[in-house]
């Protein structure tokens, strides 16, 4: 009897308390949440440090995705860069877990905080490459792939990339 | 056989296997490179190290055992080994970590990840980190035409790619230059490589050094790519392959694996031809000329109704079936025209020469071989092919064949094949004898004991001069015939090889005589002698059986007198088979010509109503290769447009005609049935692959790989409702990623993927023992399999076989015989539609012999106009051609008014333009790919 008594006054009082505390409630929109930097939100292609497209159209956030919901071709550049011919995320399946993200080898698809994505038609929750696609680097600012990688692309030749030496002269007997 | 200890566990091993065939035949996992199981071992990558202890003692004692190289080690009684053991495991690691040293951060953009060996075997190590913090060594890539791809920093120096190139597949132009950390695989210049096979060299090299090139312009993961078994359409041989489709075009071509046909390897035109599926001139509608002449697109119920219209009634119906067309859409062509009516689509040439090699098949005392067969033959003779450009596998086949004398060599030295350096050391130059006698020089001339350069009549009569030596009812002076016969008789499994690219029944019947004079002589304990016909379509001799011998060909059709209301012509271009005015002549006799074909070819640009069909990636059916056997391809994706089986085209037009031959017919399966019933030399074909109810544990065959990814976008921008999966109500197989792809028969298997094995080396996940059939078992039914019953010898009746050999060959004034000229890119109809080999194809030419050309007042790059405006082509002026014969370049654009064996006038072409030479294309330069 008293044990209860007593359970009901705790509970009373833990109500009260919450009178005097701040109200976790906010005004959104009008007010907006503090979301962290790495929150997982609307997905976007970056550019790498010199401002060209950081996708290689390798297909591994494709891959990794779990869901199934990101599409893309690569191709060929002029300039011997590999791209996505489209690059496709079809938003109303994206679960936003950052696999993608997790998965890709240049940085090129990251997760943003932004959420506020919904739409009155489904089919409009189906972005291109052309949504998808910032001018920046995102959270990475550094990294440029093709700087390390051994393919050879207009203006960096062969050799020329991170911790390489020049190319082998196969004619030459030299050790 | 031999129990051996692996890790404390025992196993039994075959007898003579290295270890690493041993553990991967155990389904044990040790990481390998530079062994192929069809090439051997040389011990050049160390990465296959395990420990071996002397006794059971020693490795009690936890000594440390020796480090030995699992592909150089005989299997031996009583053997002990640790696989797994700390030490082998981290010897493996230091090399696959030495292995990279220079290897490039490339993997992203690798033609070759999420399929590559070194990815496999460096995650199967645990190497992770590398420890070196020199510079990396980079190298510069060649152009090596328009198919293969050369990223050369991503070399491990396994020496596959030479010992495939040059040891295996005979290849002069790649090598391997510089020395110890420069080593550098590539050609001595840039250029195209000249080997016919040298497509392979994606699938042997275990990195992304040779990748596919128009793959890699348009990629698309192996895990991405959905596919099926198919088979190649072209040439006979019958390759299986696996063709993977993404976003509805076919991506790639790959091995598909059977261990009597082709192995682990295909040809280039099998290989990179197969793109013609996605050639512009691929029709996706049915179109219907109006009476302006003017194609309009009508919709497929309109289509079937003027289809219809046009076969009912009274209607006079004609039908030309075709040798590149599956069993079953013949079958029903057949069907719909009535047996008389109906053509096979053969010249009246091809035709005789088709029914030819089938009768000699069937009665011959010699056995028909498979490839694995022609592999093991130990002496051979050619007449009269070309067989590089006319069936190519079969060349590569031959370059294998002719080292069973290395073998026999090693074997009396108690060397194991696989010994691959030891053997081919030992041999040297010395090879199983080879005799070649064609009418032009031939690709297989470097590993000839003697070639002979003949009109088609002397390589015939030389022919039947070696069955009369081996009969002994010959003087035995008689050169070279005796030398052949002696040679051919010393053997333990000769193998004659002729077909049909002469246009010359002779030869063809000569070869046969030798093969029955020598299946008659052989000695007690050789085996039976080997008979190889070639035929030049993927579905000839399908077609021979299908067709009595007295079926219409093209010609006859337009020899006759009456008119035809409706002519159907089913995937056949008339106007290369037959001269353009039998062509037309038949033409004219017709009132409504329909074509169902998958191109636009001219023969279809002809017609009245024109029907899209599938092409092989899309569409079931079943075609018999040169040795009988019936295979079975599956589409690979579903169809685009308005595009349909001409199986599909052809069955609902016999429903709605009523046909009572159709009332039991409601799908692909009830056609093979029917036409086995109907046609007893057929009677095999239910039994190339399963039917549509096989289930593996329960469900369908997936086509697509457990990765595949993008299905909730892929068709997201035309409709973000994802619609259900396509039901494929026809085979076993499934559009989809759920099912089993484990333990089903051979036919049936659509990829090779095993956990941890990515790439293609995963084979051995499937097969029974390495090197063995597939765990499900081979893929293909022979319909004319004499394999087992050649012991009864008496069965043979020679009728088919004509004893008497042909007159002599008399060059006569004024006039050429025409020979062949093949070509492995042109000479096949449907590859020469694919954008892949536009590149490498070459304009008609004729070929004749200085003295011919000095007659004629010609040099190389003049022109030669033949007969009464038959043709008019280049002059390539080779010396190895008979005088008095001229090889034109067969199945090529300007050469479709001349037949085989035809005499014809030659003449200087007085307003020839020189063709402009072609720019040889040089890439790379430095500044990118
Ligand atoms: S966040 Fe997750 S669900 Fe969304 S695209 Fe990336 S991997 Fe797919
Ligand atoms: S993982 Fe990155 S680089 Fe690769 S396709 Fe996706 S976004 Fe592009
Ligand atoms: S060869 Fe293999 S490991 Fe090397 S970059 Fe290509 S995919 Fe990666
Ligand atoms: S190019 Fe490929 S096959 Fe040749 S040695 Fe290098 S890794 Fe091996
Ligand atoms: S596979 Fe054994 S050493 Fe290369």
């Amino acid at each position: 009897m008293l044990k209860s008594l007593r359970s009901q006054l705790t509970t009373i009082w833990t109500i009260l308390q919450h009178s005097f505390s701040r109200c976790e409630t906010v005004q959104y929109p009008e007010q907006k949440p503090y979301l962290a930097p790495r929150y997982r939100g609307r997905i976007v292609l970056t550019t790498d440090p010199d401002g060209d497209e950081r996708c290689v159209a390798c297909n591994l956030c494709a891959v990794a995705c779990p869901v199934d919901c990101i599409a893309l071709q690569q191709g060929t550049r002029e300039d011997g860069r590999w791209y996505p011919e489209f690059f496709r995320i079809n938003f109303s399946r994206c679960i936003m877990c950052g696999m993608c993200e997790e998965a890709c080898p240049t940085n090129a698809i990251q997760l943003t905080p932004d959420f506020e994505m919904c739409e009155y038609d489904r089919q409009n929750m189906v972005y291109e490459k052309e949504h998808l696609q910032i001018d920046g680097p995102g959270k990475y600012h550094d990294y440029n792939f093709y700087r390390v990688s051994g393919l050879a692309i207009k203006g960096k030749d062969k050799g020329e990339a991170q911790n390489e030496a020049q190319p082998i002269d196969v004619k030459s007997l030299l050790p | 056989m031999p129990v051996i200890t692996i890790d404390n566990q025992e196993y039994s091993v075959k007898e003579g296997d290295n270890l690493l065939q041993a553990c991967l035949g155990l389904g044990l996992d040790l990481p390998y490179f530079c062994w192929h199981p069809d090439m051997g071992s040389i011990g050049a990558c160390r990465q296959c190290a395990v420990v071996q202890y002397q006794n059971t003692e020693d490795y009690r004692a936890g000594s440390r055992g020796r480090i030995v190289m699992g592909c150089m080690t005989q299997v031996t009684d009583g053997a002990i080994f640790s696989l797994n053991g700390d030490k082998a495991s981290e010897f493996r690691k230091t090399i696959v970590e030495s292995l990279m040293l220079n290897h490039p951060h490339d993997c992203p953009v690798c033609a070759e990840g999420g399929e590559c060996h070194l990815q496999d075997m460096t995650v199967m190590t645990g190497h992770r980190d590398r420890h070196y913090r020199g510079k990396k060594n980079t190298h510069r890539n060649q152009y090596l035409g328009p198919l293969i791809h050369h990223e050369m920093n991503r070399c491990i120096t396994c020496y596959r790619c030479t010992r495939y190139y040059n040891n295996y597949a005979g290849g002069k132009d790649l090598a391997a230059m510089a020395a110890h950390d420069h080593v550098y695989f590539g050609r001595h210049q840039e250029g195209v490589l000249e080997s016919e096979f040298a497509g392979n060299l994606v699938e042997v090299c275990p990195t992304g050094v040779f990748t596919d090139k128009s793959l890699v312009n348009d990629y698309s993961r192996k895990w991405d790519l959905q596919s099926a078994p198919s088979v190649c359409t072209h040439c006979a041989v019958g390759c299986n392959t696996l063709p993977g489709e993404r976003y509805g075009k076919l991506k790639r071509v790959h091995n598909r694996y059977n261990d009597e046909v082709n192995g682990y390897f295909l040809c280039d035109r099998g290989r990179f031809g197969a793109k013609f599926v996605n050639s512009d001139k691929r029709i996706n509608n049915p179109g219907l000329r109006d009476e302006h002449g003017r194609y309009n697109i009508i919709d497929p119920h309109q289509a079937l109704h003027q289809l219809v219209e046009a076969c009912q009634g009274d209607n006079n119906i004609a039908a030309i079936g075709s040798p590149r067309a599956s069993v079953e859409a013949n079958f029903l062509l057949k069907t719909l025209a009535g047996e008389q009516h109906y053509s096979p689509g053969f010249n009246a040439q091809e035709q005789s020469l088709a029914q030819l090699a089938l009768s000699l098949q069937q009665h011959s005392a010699a056995t028909i071989p498979s490839i694995k067969d022609i592999e093991c033959a130990d002496a051979i003779f050619i007449l009269g092919e070309d067989l590089t450009h006319s069936a190519p596998r079969i060349a590569l086949a031959l370059r294998q064949s002719v080292r069973n004398k290395a073998y026999a060599l090693a074997a009396e030295l108690k060397l194991q094949p696989w010994q691959d350096a030891a053997v081919r050391n030992l041999a040297q130059d010395q090879r199983s004898p080879l005799f070649v006698a064609a009418v032009t020089d031939t690709r297989l001339d470097d590993i000839a004991e003697q070639c002979h350069h003949l009109a088609p009549d002397d390589i015939a009569r030389l022919g039947y001069a070696v069955a009369e030596q081996i009969s002994g009812k010959a003087n035995a002076s008689d050169e070279p015939a005796n030398t052949i016969a002696q040679a051919l008789l010393s053997a333990q499994r000769p193998l004659i090889i002729a077909g049909s690219s002469c246009g010359n029944a002779a030869i063809m019947q000569a070869a046969a005589a030798i093969a029955d004079a020598l299946a008659l002589r052989k000695n007690e304990n050789a085996g039976n002698s080997m008979l190889c016909l070639t035929l030049p379509e993927a579905n000839s001799l399908g077609q021979a059986m299908l067709s009595p011998n007295e079926a219409p060909s093209i010609e006859a059709l337009a020899e006759r007198a009456y008119k035809i209301d409706t002519l159907i012509v089913l995937e056949n271009d008339l106007f290369r088979r037959a001269p353009a005015a039998v062509v037309d002549k038949l033409l004219q006799s017709v009132t409504t010509l329909i074509v169902l074909d998958s191109l636009e070819t001219p023969t279809l640009a002809t017609s009245q109503l024109a029907l899209p069909a599938a092409s092989v990636a899309e569409s079931e059916g079943t075609i018999v290769s040169l040795e009988g056997r019936a295979q079975r391809y599956f589409p690979v994706s579903e169809c685009q447009g308005e595009r349909r089986a001409s199986w599909a085209w052809l069955l609902a037009c016999l429903k709605e005609l009523g046909h009572p031959e159709a009332a039991n017919i409601h799908r692909f399966d009830d056609i093979t049935l029917a036409c086995s019933a109907a046609q007893p030399m057929l009677k095999g074909i239910t039994l190339a692959a399963p039917d549509h109810f096989y289930r593996n544990a329960g469900v369908k065959i997936p086509r697509q790989p457990q990765r595949y990814s993008g299905r909730t976008a892929m068709r997201a921008n035309v409709s973000v409702h994802e619609p259900k999966q396509t039901e494929d109500d026809e085979t076993a197989l499934a559009y989809t990623m759920e099912g089993l792809n484990r333990h089903q028969p051979g036919s049936l298997l659509p990829f090779v993927w095993s956990p941890g094995w990515n790439s293609n080396q995963s084979l051995h996940k499937f097969q029974t023992e390495t090197g063995g059939p597939l765990k499900g078992g081979t893929a293909g039914k022979r319909l004319l399999d004499n394999r087992q019953n050649n012991n009864n010898q008496q069965k043979n009746s020679q009728q088919a076989v004509a004893t008497t050999a042909p007159a002599a060959f008399q060059a006569s004034a004024g006039q050429w015989l025409l020979v062949p000229r093949q070509r492995i890119f042109g000479s096949d109809e449907l590859s020469s539609y694919s954008d892949n080999l536009a590149e490498l194809l070459s304009d008609a030419s004729i070929e004749i012999n200085s003295a011919d050309a000095s007659l004629l007042q010609v040099k190389n790059g003049d022109g030669l106009s033949l007969g009464e405006n038959l043709a008019c082509l280049r002059v390539v002026i080779n010396n190895t051609i008979p005088q008095g014969c001229a090889a034109y370049s067969v199945g090529i654009a300007g050469t479709f008014n001349l037949t085989l064996g035809q005499r014809v006038s030659l003449q200087k072409a007085s307003d020839w333009q020189r063709p402009k030479q072609a720019d040889v294309i040089a890439s790379d330069g430095g500044a990118h790919v």
